[in-house]
C-alpha cells in the first residue's frame, strides 16, 4: 500500500486555512491547535480528509472550565472544548481547542463528521453546559433531564451535608421535612 | 385490523413522564400512531449489565430504535476529583470500571506522571503490566461469565468466576483489597510483590491456559452458541471507527489497533504479543478475540515474570513521592516531605495532557488539567463503555429483541465506567 507522507498539521493547517488557527503550542509531545470556535467543524474536516494527516478517529471531547479567569488568544475565553484526534495511519494526536465566551458558550457540531461525537457533545452539554449548534439530540445525558445547573462548572458547589452539633441541630432539622422532629 | 394506540397515556395508566411528543425525530413516526411499541428494558433488566436502560421502538420482535439511556450509576467522580489532591484522587478512579481497576489507576497515573514529568522505575513499570494482563483476565472471565449466562449457558459462569477468584486473592496479596485495590500510584505502585505473589503467580499461569481450553471447548463450536451469536450485530470498520468503537469490540471488525502496540506505555513494546482480529465483526468474532486475547495476556505475564527487573518499585523523586516509613526517624527531610506531600500533596504545572491506554473493554482516555496548584482543573475520562452503548442504537438496528441482549453482552458495558 502506498501510504503519503505524513505532513506536519501545524504548518499544513495554518496554510491551508490561513487565519483559522490562532496559536499552536506543544507540552508534553502534544499538539494543540488552538482554533477560533466557529471554525471547529471546518478545521477538525480539513484534518480528517487531508491525506498526509487523516486524524480519522475522535478520540475524546473535553471541555474545562477556567472560572474566575478567562483565557484564550481574544481574552475572553472561560470555557474551552477540546477535541482529542487519532490518526491510525500515522499514529499519532492532536488536540483540537476552542475558547468560549461565557454568554454565550456554542460551538458547532462534528457529530456530522464521527458518530462518535453524539454522546460526548451531550455529555459536555450536560455537565458543562456548552450548547452544540447542529447536534440532531441536544438533551442531557448522565444528569435527570429536570437538574438544575451544570455540574462541571468551576462555580457549581461540590455540595455537603451540614455535620449536626447540639447547636445547629434544629436549623439542621428544618430543612429536612423527614427528619424526626422531637 | 385498527391498532390500538398502545403509548398514549390516559388518565387511569400511570402517566410516562415526557409524552411521545417529545421522542418525535429520535424514534420514527410509526411510534406517534402507536403502530410500533415503546418499551422500556431496564434499567433493572438483568441483562443490561447494571442499570442501563433501553429505550426500544419495537415493531413486533423487530427493533426500529433502541435509545440507551445511561446516568443511573453517575457519581461524580470527575467533579469530586477537582476536590482532592493528585494522589488521593487514585482511590476515586478505581470507582469507575469496578471490572478492571487496575485499568483506571493506570490510566489516571500514567496522566499525572506525564504532566508532572514523574519518572517510573523499571520494575515498578512491570510490576504495573503484570497486574494489567491479570486486571485484562479477570475481566474478561466477568465478561465470558454473564454474557454466556445470557444466552443460556449457565455452567461457564461458575467456571469462569472461579478462575476469576483467584486474580482477586492475588490482588489482595498485593494490595489488601480484592477489587478496589488503588495499588498504582503517581510514580510506580503502592508497595513492592510481596513474597507469597510470585508462587500464586506461577500458579495461576501454569494452571489458566487449560481453564481457557475448557471454556473454548464449551462455546467456540457449539451450535446453538454460534447459531446465537453469528451475523448478529454486524458492524463494518468503517463504520466501527466512525461510531468511536475501541478495544477487542473495533478488533472484532478487523480494524487492527491496539494502543499496546501503537503507543507502548509501561514497557509494553518490550513483550511479544499477538493482536487478535476478527473478520466479520459480530457478535461472535467479538467473543472470539477476547478469547484469544486470554491466551496473549498470559503470554505477557509470562515474559514479564521471567524479566522482572529489581531496583526501587517507586520513583525516588521525593518531591512526588512521600519517603518510606524507616526513614523518617533519620532523616529530618524526609520528614518535612512526608508532612508536605500528605498534607499538601505536590503540585503539577497549568498545563493539560491528554493519555490513553487499552484496557480491557477499549480506549480508556484521561484528560487532566492542571492548575499550577495542588489539585487538578478539570479530570475527564473518556471511557469504552460509554462510547460502546452509545453506539448499541446503530449495532442493533433491524436485530430481533433476543439479539439485543447477545449485542450489549459483546460489547462489554460497565455501567460504572460509562456513567462515572
Amino acid at each position: 500500500m502506498n501510504i503519503p507522507q505524513a505532513l506536519d498539521p501545524i504548518a499544513s493547517a495554518r496554510e491551508a486555512l490561513d487565519d483559522t488557527v490562532l496559536e499552536s503550542k506543544v507540552f508534553a509531545n502534544e499538539t494543540t491547535l488552538i482554533v477560533r470556535r466557529q471554525d471547529v467543524a471546518r478545521v477538525a474536516r480539513f484534518l480528517r480528509d487531508t491525506s498526509g494527516l487523516v486524524y480519522n478517529y475522535l478520540s475524546d471531547i473535553s471541555a474545562v472550565d477556567y472560572y474566575p479567569e478567562v483565557r484564550g488568544p481574544e481574552g475572553d475565553g472561560r470555557f474551552a472544548v477540546s477535541y482529542h484526534l487519532y490518526s491510525m495511519l500515522y499514529n499519532r494526536r492532536i488536540r483540537l481547542k476552542a475558547f468560549l465566551p461565557e454568554d454565550d458558550p456554542v460551538v458547532p457540531t462534528v457529530t456530522v463528521l464521527w458518530q462518535a461525537a453524539n454522546w460526548l457533545e451531550r455529555e459536555a452539554f450536560d455537565m458543562m453546559g456548552i450548547r452544540f449548534e447542529g447536534h440532531p439530540d441536544m438533551r442531557r445525558l448522565l444528569m435527570p433531564a429536570d437538574w438544575d445547573g451544570h455540574p462541571h462548572r468551576r462555580d457549581y458547589p461540590l455540595g455537603y451535608e451540614t455535620i449536626m452539633f447540639s447547636f445547629n441541630k434544629d436549623e439542621i432539622n428544618q430543612h429536612k421535612p423527614y427528619a424526626k422532629k422531637d | 385490523m385498527a391498532i390500538t394506540p398502545v403509548a398514549q397515556p390516559t388518565e387511569s395508566v400511570a402517566k410516562w413522564e415526557g409524552s411521545v411528543e417529545e421522542l418525535r425525530g429520535l424514534v420514527s413516526d410509526r411510534a406517534m400512531t402507536g403502530e410500533t411499541l415503546l418499551l422500556n428494558m431496564g434499567p433493572h433488566h438483568p441483562s443490561t449489565h447494571g442499570v442501563l436502560r433501553l429505550l426500544l421502538e419495537l415493531d413486533g420482535e423487530q427493533i426500529v430504535t433502541c435509545m440507551p439511556d445511561i446516568g443511573y450509576l453517575h457519581t461524580g467522580i470527575e467533579k469530586n476529583i477537582e476536590s482532592k489532591s493528585y494522589e488521593k484522587a487514585v482511590t476515586l478512579t478505581d470507582r469507575m470500571d469496578y471490572l478492571s481497576p487496575m485499568s483506571n489507576n493506570m490510566v489516571y497515573c500514567l496522566a499525572v506522571e506525564r504532566l508532572t514529568g514523574l519518572d517510573v522505575p523499571e520494575r515498578a513499570q512491570a510490576i504495573r503490566v503484570i497486574c494489567l494482563e491479570l486486571a485484562r483476565i479477570a475481566s474478561h472471565c466477568v465478561w465470558l461469565g454473564t454474557h454466556a449466562l445470557d444466552m443460556g449457558a449457565m455452567s461457564i459462569f461458575l467456571y469462569a468466576f472461579r478462575e476469576r477468584e483467584f486474580i482477586l486473592d492475588m490482588f489482595e496479596m498485593l494490595s489488601g483489597q480484592r477489587m478496589m485495590g488503588s495499588y498504582f500510584r503517581p510514580g510506580g505502585v503502592w508497595r513492592d510483590l510481596v513474597p507469597e505473589f510470585m508462587p500464586a503467580l506461577e500458579k495461576f499461569v501454569d494452571f489458566m491456559p487449560a481453564k481457557v481450553d475448557d471454556y473454548e471447548s464449551l462455546l467456540v463450536s457449539n451450535p446453538i452458541w454460534i447459531d446465537r451469536t453469528q451475523g448478529i450485530g454486524v458492524v463494518e470498520p468503517e463504520e466501527a471507527l466512525n461510531l468511536g468503537l475501541s478495544g477487542p469490540t473495533l478488533r472484532a471488525s478487523g480494524v487492527n489497533w491496539d494502543i499496546r502496540k501503537a503507543e507502548p506505555y509501561s514497557g509494553y513494546d518490550r513483550y511479544e504479543f499477538d493482536v487478535p482480529l476478527g473478520e466479520h465483526g459480530d457478535v461472535y468474532d467479538r467473543f472470539f478475540v477476547r478469547m484469544q486475547e486470554f491466551r496473549q495476556s498470559i503470554r505477557i505475564i509470562k515474559q514479564a515474570m521471567k524479566a522482572l527487573p529489581g531496583g526501587p518499585f517507586r520513583s525516588q523523586n521525593r518531591k512526588f513521592v512521600p519517603p518510606p516509613r524507616a526513614e523518617l526517624g533519620q532523616s529530618m527531610e524526609a520528614v518535612i516531605h512526608h508532612f508536605k506531600l500528605w498534607t499538601e500533596g505536590f503540585s503539577a504545572p497549568d498545563e493539560e495532557v491528554y493519555v490513553s491506554i487499552e484496557s480491557p473493554r477499549g480506549e480508556i482516555g484521561c484528560y487532566l488539567h492542571g492548575t499550577g496548584g495542588n489539585k487538578p482543573r478539570r479530570v475527564h475520562f473518556k471511557t469504552p463503555s460509554f462510547m460502546h452503548i452509545s453506539a448499541l442504537g446503530a449495532m442493533s438496528k433491524n436485530h430481533m429483541l433476543a439479539d439485543l441482549v447477545g449485542i450489549v453482552g459483546s460489547i462489554d458495558c460497565v455501567l460504572g465506567d460509562s456513567d462515572r
